[in-house]
């Protein structure tokens, strides 16, 4: 068995991201009233632009959350 | 009966006078290139707490910053019915630092106690409706003091033909260069300050960051949809922080020295929900690793309630959960055997809280009778870290549309 952590949490994410394909519904355009909903966006707020550099700046953790991934050295 | 059957006449008739237009007019009628959207932001952060890596893990970290961003969109349609999106991203910040000014504490020589950060962005985009994908490209600069960064990257996204999946590939590359400014103690004779009017050298060097991002978006149902995004990432060069500084336990002095390569993988998963017609539930997780050790988990949910049609408030969460990288230790505990050393809390192992509340408003109108100005959004946010360290930031959102 792989025991590489990079290899485990890829092979999971497929995993995860296969299985939830399975349970969806064919959406129709005209029924989207609620997924087109600016509140539905599947990103961060515009107004939390900021909030995501100081996360990067203040936390070792980054990326996949739609915010800054590189540029600048954010060592203040 | 009357209403339907007029009704029906004058949906023929439009049918009719459409198909008539279409076989003696060209399909494609040249659009000007028009904004689409505006948005201003402005923010203002402050933190404070003991910890500061300049002076190896203890002492001020007390920060102020105060951020402005102006993005514009603007969108053209071209003569194969492609919509193009042209975004201009310009953002300004201005901070003053009290560690940084500890990194020459008798004189004022290096990157001082105040900064301005510049990091312009420029983005061009393709949607094709035939095929249902999108490709762009974009362009990032930033400046500071002691650091400029370019910034390129490419994407592409196909989505399903419900609309209703959509598979996206992102690739970027940040080439970076620091100016290595060191503490005065620590300089080599003869070795520059970095300040203006020294005429002594000084080293630049590089740090680069490659990244690749796979999204997944699926629609599951009328209320719900969900996000999977994988992004890892590869950073080589100096990974230190030139000017941050370690204490040994024999009370020896040096500067931080972490490896040359870095490779990290976050994973992230968003969900969004709306339950009933006032209240969206929006749910992110991320969990983190990299291969100096440290793995993280991040949680937010944020509750966006709708009070009227056109006011609502979002009461949001967020928690975070990091363990320390492999190279870290506080205050005087780093021994002189060890390879790599670092006090830089940011990466120490600790639990952190983010507990806030946005208000927003987007009259029918316009706001102030402005037609344009579709909306305005406030948000206030605490952020409490086990190390002591607290923050405060508040953030202003304007809309044009």
């Amino acid at each position: 068995m792989n025991k590489n952590p990079f290899l485990k949490t890829l092979g999971l994410t497929v995993c995860i991201s296969l299985l939830s394909l399975t349970g969806c519904t064919t959406v129709k355009e005209y029924q989207k009233s609620r997924i087109n909903d600016a509140e539905m966006e599947l990103s961060a707020r515009k107004s939390e632009k900021f909030e995501q550099n100081f996360y990067l700046y203040r936390e070792g953790a980054a990326g996949a959350n739609g915010g800054k991934s590189g540029g600048g050295c954010g060592c203040n | 009966m009357k209403k339907i059957c007029i009704s029906v006449g004058v949906l023929l008739s439009l049918f009719r006078a459409g198909y008539g237009q279409s076989t003696t007019q060209p399909a494609y009628e040249k659009r000007k290139l028009k904004v689409e959207e505006i948005n201003l932001v402005s923010s203002y952060y402050q933190q404070d707490g003991n910890n500061s890596a300049v002076t190896g893990g203890i002492g001020t970290e007390k920060l102020t910053d105060f951020a402005q961003s102006f993005d514009l969109v603007l969108k053209t349609t071209d003569q194969r019915n492609r919509q193009h999106t042209i975004a201009f991203d310009f953002n300004i910040d201005h901070y003053t630092s009290a560690s940084s000014d500890n990194i020459d504490p008798l004189t004022v020589s290096s990157a001082s106690r105040s900064d301005t950060h510049i990091y312009p962005s420029l983005s061009w985009s393709v949607h094709n409706d035939n095929n249902r994908t999108t490709k762009g490209l974009a362009f990032s600069y930033s400046t500071e003091y002691d650091y400029k960064s370019y910034g390129f990257n490419l994407n592409f996204a196909k989505a399903s033909a419900d609309n209703n999946r959509e598979v996206s590939l992102k690739a970027g590359a940040f080439f970076d260069t620091w100016k290595a400014i060191l503490p005065p103690e620590l300089r080599p004779d003869g070795y520059g300050s970095g300040a203006h009017g020294d005429r002594d050298p000084i080293d630049y060097k590089p740090r680069n960051s490659y990244n690749l991002s796979v999204s997944l978006s699926q629609v599951i149902n009328k209320r719900m949809q969900l996000l999977f995004t994988v992004e890892p990432s590869f950073q080589q060069g100096l990974l230190s922080t030139p000017f941050h500084r370690i204490y040994f336990q024999d009370g020896g002095e040096t500067v931080e020295k972490l490896p040359g390569t870095r490779l990290k993988l976050p994973v992230s998963f968003r969900l969004h929900y709306f339950m009933g017609d006032r209240v969206v539930v929006r749910t992110f997780y991320r969990y983190y690793i990299d291969d100096w050790g440290m793995q993280a988990h991040t949680a937010n949910l944020e509750v966006p309630v709708k009070l009227t049609s056109f006011i609502s408030v979002s009461p949001f969460y967020r928690f975070s959960h990091q363990t320390a990288v492999r190279y870290f230790a506080p205050y005087e505990q780093h021994k002189q055997t060890e390879k790599y050393y670092t006090s830089d809390y940011d990466i120490s192992g600790f639990n952190s809280q983010f507990v806030g509340i946005g208000f927003r408003t987007a009259p029918p109108g316009g706001l102030f009778g402005i037609g344009h100005w579709q909306s305005v959004e406030l948000r206030f946010g605490h952020y409490t870290r086990t190390t002591g360290m607290v923050a405060n930031s508040v953030t202003l959102l304007a809309k044009i549309k």
